[in-house]
C-alpha cells in the first residue's frame, strides 16, 4: 500500500542507513540517475551488502535499475534480485522493455529459487510510453505506474512548469491505465524541494485527478505527501459506518442495502474495507 | 604494482585502497578506531576469505562506515583491481 | 576515592553528588572599589599595580567568545614575567585561546576553573599536561562558587566593549560589541580586584551594565577582540533531513504534551537543530495564535524575530549570539540582560531557569538512566562542558534532549557515559531519529502521551536498535590519571575526569 515512495541514492551510506526513518511507505533505492556512470559498480555492490546486512525496518523495498537497453541491467538484476526486495522500478519503460524485464525476473527467481515474485513499477516518461501505457499496465507483475514528468517534458520538447499543464494529458492517461488495471497510480516527484506550499498544491491536484501515491525526491516531502494521500477522518468514519451497516443482521446477506437514503452495493462495501485496511496500516485508526 | 580504490572520505563511508602484494597486510585508520578496530578488521579478513584472496595490501581510511559499507567498498576495490589485470 | 549517588568514583575530600555541600551557599561580601584614579596605560601596569604574582587566581568572561583577545593579552604578560602556579578561571575557553597551551605545558598555568572548554587547550588538558586540576562548573554553579568564596578571584580582567572614565561600561557600543554581559557580574562584584579592558572610551554610554563603583582600573588597548569571532555568522536552521526530522518530532512531542500554549517559556541553543526547533515552533505558534511569556539563554536572531512578532513577550539574555540579538538588546525594552547568577545560581530561589517550561538541549552521550555527557567525546577528549545544560535541565518543567541515535558509527546511548555532566533525574525526554524515549520517572508525561496514543519507545529499545546498527563498541578503558572533575551546580562533585589514552 503506497502513499509516499522516497528516492534514496544507492551509493551514499549516510542516506541508505537512514532510509527507513522518514515514514515513507516505500523506498526507491536508485541505481540510475543518482549514480554516476563510473560509480555504478560501487553502488550496486553497496546496495547489495546493505540489503543483506543492515537491520532495515519493514517497508516496501523498490530498486530503480538502469534502462533495460544498457549493458549494466543484467549485472544489476543478478546482484539485486532476491527475497529482500519487493519491486523493480523500470526507467524509460515501453511495453517491450517491461516484457523483457518480466522474463529476466522469472529466470533469476527460478535460478535463485526465490520464495516470492518481484513486482514491477514501470516509469512512464517517454511519449511512446504514454501511448502504450495501457499495454504496459497489463503486463504481469506490474502493480503500479510512476509518471516521470521531467524526462517526459524533454521528450515532448516543452518546458516543465509549476502549473504542469504540459503533463496534464499524460498524467490523466497514466491514471486511467492504472485504474483500469486496478494498480497504483503514482505521481511524478515535485522537484522543488524547499517549496512546501508548491508541493501541497501539486500533490492535492494529483490526488484530485486520481493519483493515489507520489514519489518524493527529498525526505522532507514524505510527511506532507502521506498526509495528503491518506484517507481523511471523514472518509474513515463513513467507511466504518458502511461496514457496520452491512454487518447488521438485516443487511449481511443482501447484495445491496440503503444507508442515509443512498444505495450501498458490493463495490462500495469492498472500497470501505480497503480504506479501513489502509487506515489501520497507516496508524490512522 | 596495480592499485585500485573504492568509496569516499565522506562521513559514514570509507576509502578502501587495495594494491597487489606478496603478502596480506591491512592498514586501518578510523575515527572509531578504539571502539571498532577489531570488528572492521574482522569484516575485511572475512571478505578476503570469501573471495579466496590470500595476498593483498588493504588500506582502509574509515569515516565511521558500518560493516556493510566496509565490505562493499572492499569488494568493489577488488573487482576494480581484477578488471585492471 | 569514594562513590557518589550516581555510582561515579570521586576524590575524597570533596562533597559527593547527592550529599549536601555544607558551605555551598555561603555569601561573602561585595567588594566595591575605593580607587579614584583608575586609568592605566597597559596590562603590564595593571600587573605591577596589583602585584600579580605566582599562585594567584585570575578570571575572565567569555562574551567575546572565539574572538577574544583579552585573555591572550594577560597570558602574554604571565609568560613575560614567567609567573608560576597560576589558576585561570575564564567562564569558557575557545580555540582562540591556543597560546594557553604553551603556558600549561611550562607550568605557568597550573589549575583551570571553567564552564566550557574546546579547541587546542581542551586537547592539551585531556592529554594530561595540566600540572594541577581542571574544575568544570555550570553557568549557575560558577557564580555560586564565586559568591560563596569557594572560587576566590584575585583579579578579574573584564573585557568591556564600551567604558567611561569612571569605569562604567556596556557591551553594545564600540567596535567590539558583544551585547549583554551576563557572565561577568559575579567576577565584578566579588573578585578582590577588577580591571576593565576596553578599546572604546566614551562618556556617552547608552546603558551601564558595569557599575564603575566596582572597577579598580581601566586599561585601554587597541582591540579587545575580533568581531568575526565575537558574533558568529548567524547559524541557519539545519538542512540535514535527519536533524530536521528530530526537530519536527521535538515539536510533535511538545504539542502532544500540551506544552505549546499561551504563557509558554522556552529556551533552546544556537545549533542548527535547536534553531530548526525554534523555527517550527514559530510556525506552530502563529498557526494557533499562541503568545508565549519569555524565551531565554543565548539569544539568536530567530528568537529576536519571535519576540518582535509578539510570540514571546520578553527575552532574557545572558549572551548575544549574533548582531541581530545585539541590535534587539539595544532597541527592545523587553529584551532584558541577566547575570549568570540571576539566570541559574542554585542558591537563589527566583532564578530564571526555575521559571522555564521547556528547554531543548543536546548530548554527546546519554546512558540508560538518562545521565548526559556534554563534557567529553566518546574517546574522553574534552570538547565542551555544561554551560547552562545542568542548570536548565534542573530548573525547567520539561527538559528535552535531542540527538542523532547513531552518528558515523558512534551510538549515542551508552551503558555508562564517558563523563557525567547532567544527572538523569533532571532529564525528561530524549528525541532521536528512531524514536522518542521518556524518563520512566516522569510518569505524568508518559500518561499524557498514552492518552493521545503518542508513539514512545524505552531508552533500552533505542539502545538495542542502535547497537543492532553499529555493532557493540569495545568499552573505553580509562587511564588512571585524574585530570580534574565536574562540579555540579550545587558544588558537589558529579564525576571525575581522566587523562585520555593515546
Amino acid at each position: 500500500m503506497r502513499r509516499s515512495l522516497l528516492f534514496i541514492p544507492s551509493n551514499s551510506p549516510a542516506m541508505l542507513q537512514n532510509a527507513d526513518i522518514f515514514g515513507a511507505d516505500g523506498v526507491i533505492f536508485d541505481l540510475e540517475d543518482a549514480v554516476s556512470i563510473s560509480e555504478k559498480d560501487a553502488a550496486r555492490t553497496l546496495l547489495d551488502t546493505f540489503l543483506t546486512m543492515y537491520p532495515l525496518n519493514k517497508l516496501e523495498i523498490i530498486v530503480r535499475i538502469n534502462q533495460i537497453e544498457t549493458s549494466i541491467t543484467s549485472k544489476e538484476l543478478e546482484k539485486i534480485v532476491s527475497d529482500r526486495i519487493d519491486t523493480i522500478m523500470l526507467p524509460k519503460a515501453t511495453k517491450e522493455s517491461t516484457l523483457i524485464l518480466l522474463n529476466q525476473l522469472r529466470n533469476i527467481e527460478h535460478e535463485k529459487k526465490l520464495t516470492k515474485k518481484i513486482n514491477i513499477i514501470p516509469i512512464i516518461e517517454m511519449a511512446t510510453s504514454v501511448l502504450e501505457v495501457s499495454d504496459i499496465a497489463k503486463v504481469e507483475r506490474v502493480n503500479g505506474l510512476l509518471l516521470g514528468a521531467e524526462d517526459l517534458a524533454s521528450d515532448l520538447e516543452v518546458p516543465r512548469t509549476l502549473e504542469s499543464l504540459e503533463i496534464l494529458m499524460p498524467r490523466a492517461l497514466t491514471i486511467l491505465a492504472a485504474k483500469a488495471h486496478k494498480i497504483d497510480a503514482i505521481d511524478t516527484p515535485f522537484i522543488h524541494k524547499d517549496d512546501d506550499e508548491g508541493l501541497v498544491k501539486d500533490a492535492k491536484f494529483a490526488k484530485q485527478l486520481g493519483m493515489n501515491a507520489k514519489a518524493c525526491i527529498h525526505p522532507n516531502q514524505v510527511e506532507i505527501i502521506n498526509e495528503i494521500f491518506s484517507p481523511s477522518m471523514a472518509e474513515i468514519h463513513q467507511a466504518l459506518r458502511i461496514i457496520e451497516a452491512h454487518e447488521r443482521p438485516e443487511n449481511i446477506h443482501k447484495g445491496a442495502f440503503s444507508l442515509d437514503g443512498k444505495m450501498v452495493d458490493k463495490p462500495i462495501i469492498d472500497r470501505a474495507h480497503k480504506l479501513i485496511e489502509k487506515a489501520k496500516a497507516w496508524h490512522l485508526l | 604494482m596495480l592499485t585500485a580504490s573504492a568509496g569516499t572520505m565522506e562521513s559514514n563511508d570509507c576509502l578502501m585502497i587495495v594494491s597487489e602484494s606478496d603478502q596480506l597486510t591491512i592498514d586501518l585508520e578510523s575515527i572509531v578506531y578504539l571502539q571498532f578496530k577489531d570488528q572492521i578488521e574482522k569484516v575485511i579478513r572475512e571478505t578476503l576469505k570469501e573471495k579466496g584472496i590470500e595476498k593483498l595490501h588493504v588500506h582502509c581510511q574509515d569515516k565511521g562506515a558500518l560493516d556493510y559499507t566496509i565490505k562493499a567498498r572492499l569488494l568493489t576495490a577488488i573487482e576494480r583491481l581484477e578488471n585492471m589485470r | 576515592m569514594i562513590k557518589n549517588s550516581l555510582n561515579r568514583m570521586i576524590l575524597e575530600g570533596f562533597t559527593p553528588y547527592g550529599d549536601k555541600h555544607p558551605n555551598s551557599c555561603l555569601k561573602i561580601n561585595h567588594r566595591p572599589s575605593n580607587n579614584t584614579n583608575k586609568q592605566l596605560r597597559s596590562i603590564t601596569d595593571a600587573f605591577d599595580k596589583l602585584q600579580i604574582k605566582d599562585g594567584m587566581t585570575l578570571s575572565f568572561h567569555h562574551h567575546l567568545r572565539d574572538g577574544d583577545f583579552v585573555l591572550n593579552m594577560v597570558l602574554d604578560e604571565i609568560k613575560k614575567r614567567n609567573l608560576k602556579h597560576i589558576t585561570l578561571a575564564p567562564s569558557s575557553i575557545f580555540p582562540i585561546h591556543e597560546p594557553m597551551v604553551e603556558l600549561i605545558k611550562h607550568g605557568n598555568i597550573e589549575n583551570i576553573v571553567t564552564n566550557y572548554i574546546n579547541g587546542p587547550v581542551a586537547k592539551t588538558v585531556s592529554e594530561g599536561y595540566l600540572k594541577g586540576f581542571l574544575t568544570m562548573d555550570t553557568h549557575g554553579g560558577r557564580p555560586r562558587a564565586i559568591e560563596s568564596g569557594e572560587l576566590m578571584i584575585d583579579v578579574a580582567f573584564i573585557a568591556t566593549p564600551a567604558v567611561n572614565s569612571f569605569g562604567d561600561g556596556n557591551g553594545i557600543q564600540g567596535p567590539s560589541q558583544c551585547g549583554a554581559l551576563g557572565y561577568m557580574m559575579s567576577d565584578l562584584m566579588y573578585a578582590k580586584h577588577r580591571v576593565v579592558i576596553t578599546d572604546f572610551m566614551t562618556e556617552d554610554l547608552l546603558i551601564k551594565e558595569i557599575d564603575g563603583h566596582y572597577v579598580d582600573y581601566i586599561v585601554q588597548v587597541d582591540k579587545i577582540g575580533d568581531p568575526q569571532g565575537i558574533v558568529s555568522g548567524t547559524t541557519k536552521p539545519t538542512k540535514d533531513p535527519v536533524q530536521l526530522k528530530i526537530a519536527k518530532d521535538t515539536i510533535k512531542v511538545m504539542d502532544a504534551l500540551g506544552l505549546i500554549k499561551d504563557g509558554l517559556s522556552f529556551q533552546t541553543g544556537a545549533g542548527g537543530t535547536s534553531i530548526a526547533v525554534a523555527e517550527i515552533l514559530r510556525k506552530k505558534m502563529i498557526e494557533n495564535n499562541i503568545k508565549g511569556s519569555f524565551a531565554s539563554g543565548g539569544i539568536t536572531s530567530y528568537l529576536v524575530n519571535m519576540h518582535e512578532e509578539g510570540l514571546f513577550n520578553e527575552l532574557y539574555d545572558v549572551q548575544c549570539f549574533d548582531l541581530e540579538a545585539i541590535r534587539s538588546y539595544r532597541d527592545n525594552p523587553k529584551h532584558h540582560p541577566m547575570s549568570a547568577s540571576k539566570y541559574a545560581n542554585p542558591c537563589h530561589e527566583s532564578v530564571l531557569v526555575n521559571d522555564l517550561d521547556v528547554v531543548i538541549l543536546g548530548a554527546t552521550e546519554i546512558d540508560l538512566n538518562f545521565n548526559v555527557n556534554v563534557t567529553t567525546d566518546s574517546h574522553g577528549y574534552l570538547m565542551g562542558g555544561s554551560g547552562g545544560h545542568s542548570d536548565t535541565a534542573f530548573g525547567s518543567k520539561v527538559s528535552i534532549i535531542t540527538s542523532n541515535l547513531v552518528k558515523s558509527r558512534t551510538p549515542i546511548i551508552k551503558e555508562s557515559v564517558t563523563a557525567l555532566t547532567t544527572p538523569g533525574s533532571t532529564v525528561d525526554i530524549f528525541v532521536t531519529e528512531r524514536g522518542i524515549a521518556i524518563n520512566p520517572k516522569r510518569k505524568d508525561l508518559i500518561q499524557k502521551l498514552n492518552e493521545v496514543s503518542f508513539p514512545m519507545m524505552t531508552i533500552e529499545d533505542l539502545y538495542h536498535k542502535s547497537i543492532e546498527i553499529t555493532g557493540k563498541p569495545t568499552p573505553l578503558i580509562k587511564s588512571d590519571k585524574i585530570i580534574g572533575h565536574i562540579r555540579y551546580r550545587d558544588g558537589s562533585i558529579i564525576d571525575t575526569l581522566y587523562q585520555v589514552r593515546k
